[in-house]
């Protein structure tokens, strides 16, 4: 096994997911799996190759740098799961 | 006369001829999906109050005498595209509520033409998964028979123009989500080369992979659709400045002297002999047209499940990390303090296979790990590239099965990760080179659709286009309809 279960659990905070103890079982298992499956990329030897990150060679797109109409406030915060006075709302961070 | 079974061009003949409107033609859509969509699923929004506005709308506009192709027709949009104040789910529990505030690009473009939207199509969570089980609310089922998948991820719209709930449909496609949903459920569908079609307002899944596409009844229209979806948007920095050509003008039932490369490799894992022989059968017929064949190796495309499954989910780790409760779709009840806040809405929201994925990724990319996994994958993303390249160099085409099998039935899969990913071993290819690639109904097995893929090099649609419609124009496997 490449990952312990411990491992996962790791991974799993590092993804802001909180697994239940259940899924944390069957996700070791099955990426242990796939990272089995993986190992076949270390057959190629690609020391001398370049990383191909992007299919088409864009950098630095630019536009003008001029002011454009954006969404309205109301708009912006129409899916929040809740709000206040223009603003998201969450759960208090800084303690009093 | 089946107004909801014609094809995009037939039915614009008759709106132009003024023999039909487009609100008898909305109507006759609408009935069909009442009628048969609690048998596909196929959809997880049917809009039909905007569906029968904007084909009034359509309507005065064919009667001022501007009709364009798509200009009254009832058109579905796969769930996780953006539009404006209607759900868009990406069928996931986490967006379960969330009304887009704007319209993806195509949708725009769609909206232009006054084309009509009859609703928003199921798909796996976040397209990710091939049988549109992952799906967080239902699973769709293929109209050819309905204990069978429709393949995914969008399989909601291939389901739907299979099943005439729509006259043709757009998908995205990350690994084959859109032509392989298309060979299970017997229609045509299309990859376009990586950034010919803006993804602004597309859910993003894995940025350097995903694409936007139709799923039609025929080659025909997959043209129609490209030549308005396709084109450089500002709001997308991906998509390439590169004139649109007319992809109607390549449909000429003509392939004398087309170089078709047959990719053996892509043959010997896990193709079965039923799809093979249809395959070789299509290549024989198309060299019966005058095509010349021969078969070719691409070696690295051996290595392409490993490669699209550490580079895909380590994109989606990164693009899914936004689904945070705090400025749309669920924030779980449980959210006493920020952290448990994002740790409770992403456990609560998100299903088994995104998770699975986020994992991966997140894996691939953690301190440690990310020259072994990521870089290595996208070193060997590089080699396959090249081998694709290579073989550009002597074939016009490269052509091969679509999916490995035809449509396996619900339920069968979702066990066993492994064979589930395999059905997309010969379309990954053309997402990790970018390139553009068409599925076109080839042969039945089982009474199931079987897909003939047919790759073309990066801004080859035309090439790809001329090479599908005549295998189309001198089959009729793309007329045959599914009983429901």
């Amino acid at each position: 096994m490449i990952l312990s279960r411990e491992d996962v659990s790791q991974v799993a905070f590092l993804a802001r997911l909180e697994l239940t103890d259940e899924e944390k079982d069957k996700l070791t298992g099955h990426i242990n799996n796939l990272l089995q499956h993986f190992a076949k990329l270390q057959e190629l030897d690609t020391d001398a190759v370049e990383p191909t990150s992007h299919v088409i060679p864009v950098e630095n797109v630019f536009r003008e740098d001029k002011a454009r109409p954006s969404l309205p406030p109301q708009d912006v915060l129409a899916n929040a799961p809740e709000s206040q006075d223009d603003c998201f709302a969450v759960p208090r961070i800084v303690e009093t | 006369m089946d107004l909801a079974g014609l094809t995009v061009k037939a039915a614009h003949e008759l709106l132009k001829s003024r023999q039909v409107t487009s609100r008898e033609l909305t109507e006759a859509v609408l009935r069909r999906i009442e009628s048969v969509d609690d048998k596909t699923k196929a959809y997880v929004t049917v809009t039909s109050d905007i569906a029968l506005r904007q084909a009034d709308a359509a309507d005065k506009r064919i009667a001022s005498g501007d009709a364009a192709p798509l200009t009254g027709i009832p058109i579905a949009i796969k769930d996780n595209m953006c539009t404006r104040g209607v759900l868009t789910t990406c069928s996931s529990r986490i967006l379960y509520n969330y009304k887009p505030v704007y319209d993806a690009t195509v949708v725009e473009r769609l909206a232009a033409v006054n084309a009509v939207m009859v609703g928003k199509t199921n798909l796996d969570e976040f397209a990710m998964g091939s049988s549109t089980e992952n799906s967080g609310f239902f699973a769709s089922r293929n109209p050819w028979d309905t204990e069978k998948a429709p393949g995914g991820s969008s399989g909601g719209s291939a389901s739907a123009v299979a099943a005439d709930e729509c006259l043709a449909a757009l998908g995205s496609d990350t690994g084959g989500s859109i032509r392989q949903p298309a060979s299970f459920c017997g229609v045509t569908g299309m990859k376009p080369t990586y950034g010919r079609v803006s993804r602004y307002g597309l859910v993003a899944f894995a940025s350097s992979l995903d694409q936007i596409g139709p799923i039609t009844k025929d080659v025909t229209d997959t043209a129609l659709l490209l030549n308005v979806i396709s084109g450089k948007d500002p709001r997308d920095s991906t998509s390439l400045d590169v004139p649109v050509p007319d992809y109607t003008k390549s449909l000429a039932p003509d392939v004398k002297g087309i170089k078709i490369g047959v990719p053996k490799e892509l043959f010997g894992m896990g193709t079965a002999p039923e799809v093979a022989s249809a395959v070789w059968d299509a290549v024989k017929l198309l060299a019966g047209l005058g095509a010349e064949w021969k078969e070719t190796s691409t070696p690295s495309v051996e290595y392409g499940l490993p490669v699209y499954y550490i580079i895909a989910p380590s994109e989606a780790s990164s693009n899914l990390a936004r689904y945070d409760g705090v400025r749309y779709g669920l924030r779980s009840k449980d959210s006493p303090d920020p952290i448990t806040m994002l740790m409770k809405t992403r456990e609560e929201g998100f299903g088994a296979e995104v998770k699975q994925r986020i994992m991966i990724g997140t894996y691939a990319l953690s301190a440690g790990y990310y020259d072994a996994y990521y870089l290595k994958a996208q070193k060997v993303r590089t080699l396959l590239r090249r081998d694709i390249e290579r073989a550009f160099e002597e074939f016009d085409v490269l052509v091969t099965p679509t999916s490995p099998t035809v449509a396996f039935g619900l339920g069968e899969r979702v066990d066993d990760p492994l064979a589930m990913k395999l059905s997309d071993v010969c379309t990954i290819p053309a997402n990790l080179a970018g390139i553009p690639a068409i599925s076109v109904p080839c042969g039945f097995h089982n009474g199931l659709p079987i897909g003939l893929q047919i790759m073309a090099p990066g801004l080859g649609e035309e090439i790809a286009l001329r090479v599908a419609y005549a295998f189309e124009q001198n089959t009729d496997y793309h007329k045959q309809k599914p009983n429901l």
